[in-house]
């Protein structure tokens, strides 16, 4: 029986592998990674791409990354991926995003937000309504 | 029969209301379910991430990196996490309390407040409510991605970075049980230092190529996936908030139903009397 080391392929959103391995491959910032059994701690950025492993019974699974990031201890290895690909630029373009998407809110308030202010306003006029409704009826019965 | 043809009208209106609520309620059930097992699923790497984190802030001393150092507080960021669609019960309405409950604090002592809406109903609020909204991102679905974060993070990093900000909230409700949801408040930066660890391990990492580099991307990606959870948890205390107030709704229009039956049986009760007494007298007067 092969020695094997735990590895866990975890991503934000969910797990992506857990499991008992032979070996990792994975492809390192400064160069491909192979991890086996007893490897000394490591930790490395990811390039974005497959990450091998080799499963307990000589079985490989290959599981495809965006990034991220691989620390490896003596019992175990994890592979802590991205979802997404990650760029200064791309990232820089979500945040610009995410601002205009802010500004258009103070702006927009015209089309879109008028009309759950009008929703209110009805709620409000409604109730008045109802109480008048009431009060009249109390009038009216006494 | 004409009498209680009102009556008939407004108990069907009142029916296909009470089939709607009821759909939307086992909708949320399930909804909810898948809610909540996303929620588990994104705390294994969070939790790897601080461990790694907790390590690397303990090896390399000499450098504290700026997401770890606390400063004087002259302006704080919150990120306010909400729903995208209402129906909802109070849960929107709790979590905006608290907004304005802790902006206030903050005001007393001076500190002003950066805001960064996620969910359509946060950036409806902060349109009423006003404040300082420097990012926003919406209509992230019942499957949200981290990938649409990403952005909406990167302003409130930046801001940090800058020090335009010096603390950094995010605000979303905690999923206690499916009764029960609370709004809470957690600090995101600078993260709080955890319980000496330090002393227990004394081996490194090798680090390829730099551990100052390594520290930063997982800070930031820690960051993220702090505010996926609240995004997630805030999801799944959205999909229980429904669930409850649509029970509630289809519980209250049996109700109804109920009552309107029986003004409907004593309306052609009263119809039918009268109209046995006008024959009687008629047979009477004859």
């Amino acid at each position: 029986m092969p020695i094997t080391v735990h590895c866990d392929i975890v991503s934000a959103e969910k797990s992506l592998f857990s499991g008992l391995v032979e070996r990792v491959v994975a492809a390192g910032e400064l160069g491909d990674l192979g991890i086996e059994p007893g490897h000394a701690a490591l930790l490395s950025p990811l390039k974005p791409g497959p990450v091998r492993v080799v499963k307990q019974n000589g079985e490989e699974e290959i599981v495809y990354v965006s990034g991220g990031y691989l620390e490896v201890q003596p019992n175990k290895v994890t592979v802590l991926a991205d979802t997404a690909v990650r760029a200064g630029d791309l990232d820089e373009a979500a945040a610009l995003e995410a601002k205009k998407h802010a500004e258009q809110a103070i702006e927009n308030q015209g089309a879109d937000f008028d009309y759950s202010r009008a929703l209110t306003q009805l709620a409000e006029a409604a109730a008045q309504l109802r109480t008048i409704q009431q009060i009249r009826e109390k009038l009216g019965k006494h | 029969m004409a009498v209680g043809k009102e009556i008939k009208e407004q108990i069907s209106s009142v029916k296909s209301t009470q089939k709607i609520t009821s759909a939307m309620e086992k909708v949320a059930v399930s909804k909810m379910r898948r809610a909540q097992l996303r929620m588990e699923q994104s705390r294994p790497y969070a939790d790897k991430i601080r461990g790694v984190i907790g390590h690397l802030a303990n090896a390399t001393s000499e450098y504290r990196h700026r997401y770890l150092q606390d400063r004087e507080v002259k302006r704080v960021g919150y990120i306010v996490v909400s729903s995208d669609r209402g129906l909802c019960g109070g849960l929107n309405n709790n979590l905006f309390k608290q907004v304005a409950q802790q902006t206030k604090e903050w005001a007393s002592k001076g500190v002003e407040v950066e805001y960064c809406a996620v969910g359509s109903k946060a950036s409806l609020f902060f349109s009423s409510f006003g404040g300082n909204v420097v990012a926003s991102q919406s209509h992230l679905g019942d499957a949200p991605e981290l990938s649409s974060l990403i952005g909406a993070v990167k302003v409130m990093l930046d801001a940090f970075d800058d020090g335009k900000i010096d603390r950094l909230y995010i605000l979303h409700n905690r999923f206690v049980n499916t009764m029960t949801q609370q709004p809470t408040a957690v600090q995101l930066l600078p993260l709080k230092a955890q319980e000496d660890e330090s002393l227990k391990h004394h081996w490194d990492y090798i680090y390829e190529p730099d551990a100052k580099e390594i520290l930063e991307g997982l800070l930031v990606r820690y960051v993220e996936s702090q505010v996926y959870q609240g995004v997630v948890e805030n999801n799944a205390c959205e999909q229980a908030a429904r669930m409850l107030a649509m029970k509630n709704a289809t519980d209250n229009a049996g109700n109804m139903i109920n009552e309107l039956n029986l003004l409907y049986n004593k309306a052609r009760q009263a119809a039918i009397t009268q109209e046995i007494s006008e024959i009687v007298s008629g047979a009477a007067a004859v």
